[in-house]
């Protein structure tokens, strides 16, 4: 069966303010879709209200899951429906052990039905998967030991998202500027490792300003954003190399509306919610 | 004296019945009947205090401390600070002495009970001696040997009541030393009508390598509600004591007030672990002291859960140079429940060092407080000591507050203090719901991280149980 998470006209606002403008994006599984677009422009909007996050308000608009209403689930039923977003600032929570953390997420995502109180994953078995998984991903043992994101340098962050990735396997999952903040060979090495651990049967959502993370991940399809709507969509990688040589200013030029609402969203006082 | 509704319902319940119900468990709804062969009646005096005495067969000069103590209860007013406490102190049970056999089998024990134990994972004899079953054979065996290996070191590990009679050169030179019946109301209600507790005196230079238990005490009589432990850590000595236990306590009456005076001299070092859940009608009013001499080390790991107030604020003297004081405190307050929980270290000379971390949890209108004293007396240069105290608000309608006090006469110190509140964040939560954790699952693996701290201190065993504690407490709070 072919699967599908599907985004029609999705509105969403935050804090009462609209950021998205009516999305319509289609992700079949095994599929690399691109999303870029200036600072701003509702990318990682459009990653939170596909994740469920409270503050992003659908107002409008619909998202599936093969015919699943996501809008209805919340985030811990979406994340056990197969969907993952890999965040661009995980939240630290001190004390929390990154293996117990994953050990819960990986139980609850493998077994949807589990309701609290019953088995998790036994723990041999846990312990060896998840070293093996850090080994494939050069990542040292003693980080399984450490609190989630504490005191996380940024690349030990996004190498986080990426191992519990790798544990979740989900259907379908959002990377949110995976590669920001990291130097080149940080980049490629995530580029790699996304694609190792079977990013290719996943539907990939990558949200980048650059094509280096894309290396790895040919995407099937680019698309651009531009003031909460996706504006342009263009096969492969091509689009993508064009914006991040010579930027955003062909496209803003072509959807003059777009370019409209999205200085009205760039106004100062601002939350920076919706980068 | 002001009755109070919930407390009067509780001995009202006791009182229906010939035998006296030994416990209450809360939530559970549990209570179980044993047969008393003495009950003394209702009330304090000093008919009620010489009876306790003749009952025990005290020594003249105990019965003396008992009376003195009971005119020093009487003459004292309540405390005007901490929680607001509404106890008839005429309605209350101070003496029960349990029949020798309790005639009851773990079959008796009701289901819930069973299930309870088994999700906070406690080994079976525990289990069967907290059930108020007399059996403790296994656990029996377990003292019998370790008593004999350190009864050869000179280790005395006994409960109270038997010191006074079979050790009573040794207590009588340190009983009440600590913590005198002036000290205040409640310390001079516990010297009147003390019974039961641990008495533990460690020999020059005897390490004991693994914690003392409580609940391993032969012949303890039930865990009282005024119970008196003494610790002597002599010389170069070392001991971990533990006592109590996350199951829920049982307790015939609404009131337990304990004195704990813990001796640690030159060079020594102690370690006591507390980890209580009391019956949500409980005053839990306890006082909790040590002196710690010459380059000794006491330290203080105190867990409250449960009880409608409690009140308690473990202590460190540090009397001679390089004594060092630590008291880790966690609150957990639930709904109805009021945390008065805390600190106090006291530096009565040079080059001491102190330390205070207090973590509490407030949820469902829970109330978690922090009061905390730092003194430096006159002299004491060069003195350290350092409060941490950090609150988790889990809702709306719970509520945290901090009373730290700082009294410093010397100069030549260093003192900080930190403190912060937080709420469970939106963003952790979603973060790990995003993950596939439930609401419940990820707000218990945030206050259980919050906690971690503390309980990586407790031995294995405890912190096995208080993290499950944890999960039980949290469960279906939230969403």
């Amino acid at each position: 069966m072919t699967e599908t998470l599907r985004i029609t006209n999705l509105h969403v606002s935050v804090e009462g303010k609209p950021i998205l403008h009516g999305v319509n994006l289609k992700m079949t599984r095994g599929e690399t879709h691109a999303l870029m677009g200036p600072n701003g422009s509702g990318k990682s909007t459009l990653g939170m209200a596909i994740m469920g996050h409270p503050k992003y308000e659908v107002t409008q608009g619909a998202i599936t899951l093969n015919d699943a209403n996501i809008l209805e689930m919340a985030p811990n039923e979406r994340a056990r429906a197969g969907l993952f977003m890999a965040f661009q600032r995980p939240v630290a929570i001190p004390g929390v052990k990154m293996a117990d953390f994953l050990r819960h997420a990986t139980t609850n995502v493998r077994n949807p039905e589990r309701k609290e109180g019953e088995d998790l994953i036994p723990m041999r078995e846990f312990r060896k998967e998840l070293r093996s998984r850090m080994e494939q991903l050069s990542i040292d043992p003693e980080f399984a030991r450490r609190y989630v994101n504490d005191g996380f340098s940024g690349g030990e962050m996004k190498r986080a998202e990426i191992l519990q990735l790798a544990m979740l396997q989900p259907k379908f999952a959002i990377l949110d500027e995976t590669d920001s903040g990291l130097d080149a060979d940080a980049v490629r090495l995530a580029s790699l490792s996304i694609a190792d651990i079977g990013g290719a049967d996943m539907g990939l959502l990558i949200i980048t300003h650059h094509d280096k993370l894309l290396e790895h991940n040919h995407p099937d399809y680019t698309h651009v954003m531009l003031g909460g709507r996706i504006v342009e969509t263009g096969n492969g990688v091509e689009l993508a190399k064009e914006l991040h040589d010579h930027g955003y200013d062909r496209i803003r030029g072509a959807y003059p509306d777009a370019a409209a609402n999205h200085e009205a969203m760039e106004k100062p006082n601002q939350t920076e919610i919706a980068s | 004296m002001a009755t109070d509704l919930n407390a009067s319902k509780t001995t009202a319940a006791v009182g229906d019945a010939d035998t006296a119900a030994v416990g209450e468990i809360n939530k559970y709804g549990f209570h179980t009947e044993t047969k008393a062969i003495f009950k003394a009646r209702k009330g304090v005096d000093a008919e009620i205090v010489n009876q306790i005495s003749d009952m025990k067969d005290e020594p003249e000069w105990m019965r003396k401390f008992r009376l003195d103590a009971l005119k020093i209860f009487e003459s004292k007013p309540m405390p005007k600070w901490g929680g607001s406490i509404d106890i008839d102190f005429q309605d209350i049970y101070y003496y029960l002495k349990p029949t020798e056999e309790q005639g009851k089998t773990w079959d008796d024990v009701p289901q819930e009970i069973k299930d309870t134990f088994e999700k906070l994972g406690i080994p079976e004899a525990e289990k069967k001696f907290l059930a108020g079953v007399k059996a403790q054979f296994e656990s029996e065996v377990v003292y019998g040997s370790l008593k004999e290996e350190l009864g050869e070191q000179g280790v005395i590990f006994t409960d109270t009541d038997t010191a006074v009679r079979e050790h009573s050169d040794l207590l009588r030179e340190y009983f009440a030393t600590i913590i005198p019946p002036h000290d205040n109301k409640f310390a001079a209600l516990n010297s009147a009508v003390w019974s039961g507790g641990s008495f533990i005196y460690i020999p020059k230079g005897v390490k004991v390598d693994f914690p003392l238990q409580a609940y391993f005490r032969i012949n303890a009589e039930n865990m009282g509600q005024f119970e008196r432990t003494l610790i002597i850590v002599d010389e170069g000595a070392e001991i971990h004591y533990v006592e109590g236990c996350t199951a829920p306590m049982y307790t015939t009456e609404s009131l337990h007030s304990a004195v704990v005076e813990v001796i640690c001299k030159r060079n020594s070092r102690c370690r006591y672990t507390t980890i209580q859940n009391w019956a949500n009608n409980i005053y839990n009013l306890v006082t909790k002291r040590a002196v710690a001499y010459q380059d000794a080390f006491m330290d203080w790991v105190d867990g409250n859960l449960g009880s409608r107030l409690t009140m308690k604020y473990p202590a460190v003297y540090l009397m001679e140079p390089g004594a060092r004081g630590e008291i880790l405190s966690i609150a957990f307050a639930s709904g109805g429940q009021h945390q008065d929980a805390g600190a106090k270290i006291v530096h009565c000379a040079p080059n001491t060092t102190g330390q205070i971390i207090s973590k509490s949890i407030s949820k469902n209108g829970g109330r978690a407080s922090y009061r905390g004293l730092v003194r430096v007396e006159n002299g004491a240069k060069g003195a350290k000591s350092s409060v941490v105290c950090d609150a988790l608000i889990l809702d709306a309608e719970s509520q945290s507050d901090t009373y730290p006090y700082i009294e410093v006469a010397e100069q030549d110190v260093t003192i900080g203090h930190e403190a912060s509140v937080s709420r469970i964040g939106e963003e952790q939560l979603f973060y790990l719901t995003s993950r596939g954790l439930s609401e419940a699952e990820a707000s218990t693996l945030i206050v259980n991280g919050f906690i971690e701290p503390l309980v990586k201190e407790l031995p294995m065993e405890y912190a096995v149980e208080m993290n499950r504690l944890i999960q039980l407490q949290m469960e279906g709070s939230v969403g």
